[in-house]
């Protein structure tokens, strides 16, 4: 008794783009969650009726975004440092250019926090199924999750 | 420990761009297995479903799309989205039937949600000509099995492709219409703009 996959991207759609956003940035955000509703749509006649749609979607994303991630750095001229203050001409006029400054401090987290701050406070994932799509443990994702908010808290000024 | 995410703004217009893209790539790929929209009608909103096949499923808003929608999830394939331009054709065919400029449809027709005697009504249907009718005595006939009435009465109630394979050209022997999966207004309808 699967629901029709239109209902999947209506309810979970929202939350996907956030992610992407939060894990390979602006930039890449959309062809991320192109990407991965893809392959969900593709994968959606075999998922188990009792699956947990939000980690199945994130598992997803997560892989995808390390593919990105890796198709980025074969093409990109390499960088040193990104600058302190960006321009990201390309979130000019976007609705979320307000959060630009959230978005830019979540970009500089390390990878490990940058995930685990975005599956768990974007996506609503528990730890446990965080650690099974990141690796690791449970505690290092609680950890990681932890430690990302507060360089967060650190790095957004006038937001807690 | 979430407030940093709060208040994040909801992005209608990419959203839509998105699953915009999402549709036409999962047809080009094979994977828009049911491609569906609403039609608005003099009949109210009609929903249209189709396969790379053809036409699958067209639906008055009274048979609830929401459950023929998870019914075709159930029947044919969960891949499914709102996807318009595969029932572009059929749109706009529907809508010149409507305006009277259209007295029969030249569409690719998907039967496999009916089968057997059902399905050999549904074909004598295709023949009964714009404003014409029949009753069921005659469909039954027609479809070989002159006393199987009542069943020509479930094969109309149970079309899968009203409007377009016209079951609502079935009447009873005294004139009277008798059911119609989108109500009898609509059959009413239906007639009256085929008799004018």
């Amino acid at each position: 008794m699967a629901k029709p996959f239109e209902q999947i991207v209506t309810t979970h759609g929202a939350m996907v783009l956030r992610v992407c956003r939060a894990v390979v940035g602006p930039t890449d955000a959309e062809d991320a969650w192109s990407e991965t509703f893809l392959a969900a749509l593709r994968a959606y006649p075999e998922l188990p009726a009792d699956a947990n749609i939000e980690a199945w979607l994130v598992t997803i994303a997560h892989r995808k975004a390390i593919d990105i991630t890796r198709a980025r750095a074969r093409h990109a001229v390499p960088v040193a440092e990104p600058p302190d203050e960006p321009t990201e001409p390309t979130m000019a006029g976007r609705p979320d250019a307000l959060d630009g400054e959230l978005w830019r401090a979540v970009a500089r987290l390390p990878d490990k926090q940058r995930t685990a701050v975005a599956y768990r406070y974007l996506a609503g994932l528990p730890y446990r199924e965080i650690a099974e799509i990141t690796g690791g443990s449970t505690d290092a994702a609680r950890r990681a999750a932890a430690d990302g908010v507060k360089a967060l808290r650190t790095n957004v000024g006038g937001r807690s | 420990m979430t407030e940093l995410f709060d208040n994040l703004p909801t992005d209608e217009a990419t959203t839509t761009r998105l699953r915009e893209r999402l549709a036409a790539a999962a047809a080009s790929e094979g994977l828009l297995d049911v491609a569906y929209r609403t039609v608005d009608t003099p009949i109210g909103p009609l929903l249209l479903a189709a396969t790379e096949q053809g036409l699958l499923r067209v639906a008055f808003e009274r048979q609830d799309h929401a459950a023929v929608l998870a019914g075709l999830a159930d029947t044919v394939s969960p891949r499914i989205l709102a996807a318009p331009a595969r029932l572009d054709a059929v749109a706009r065919q529907l809508d010149e039937y409507f305006t009277g400029d259209r007295r029969a449809f030249d569409l690719a027709l998907d039967f496999r949600l009916t089968k057997g005697f059902r399905r050999a009504v549904l074909a004598h249907l295709m023949d009964i000509p714009y404003a014409a009718t029949e009753s069921y005595t005659q469909v039954a006939t027609a479809a070989g099995s002159p006393k199987a009435v009542r069943a020509v009465g479930t094969a109309c109630a149970t079309n899968p492709l009203p409007v377009v394979v016209p079951c609502h050209r079935v009447i009873r022997a005294d004139g009277s219409l008798s059911g119609y999966a989108g109500g009898p207004d609509a059959k009413r309808t239906l007639l009256t703009l085929e008799a004018a």
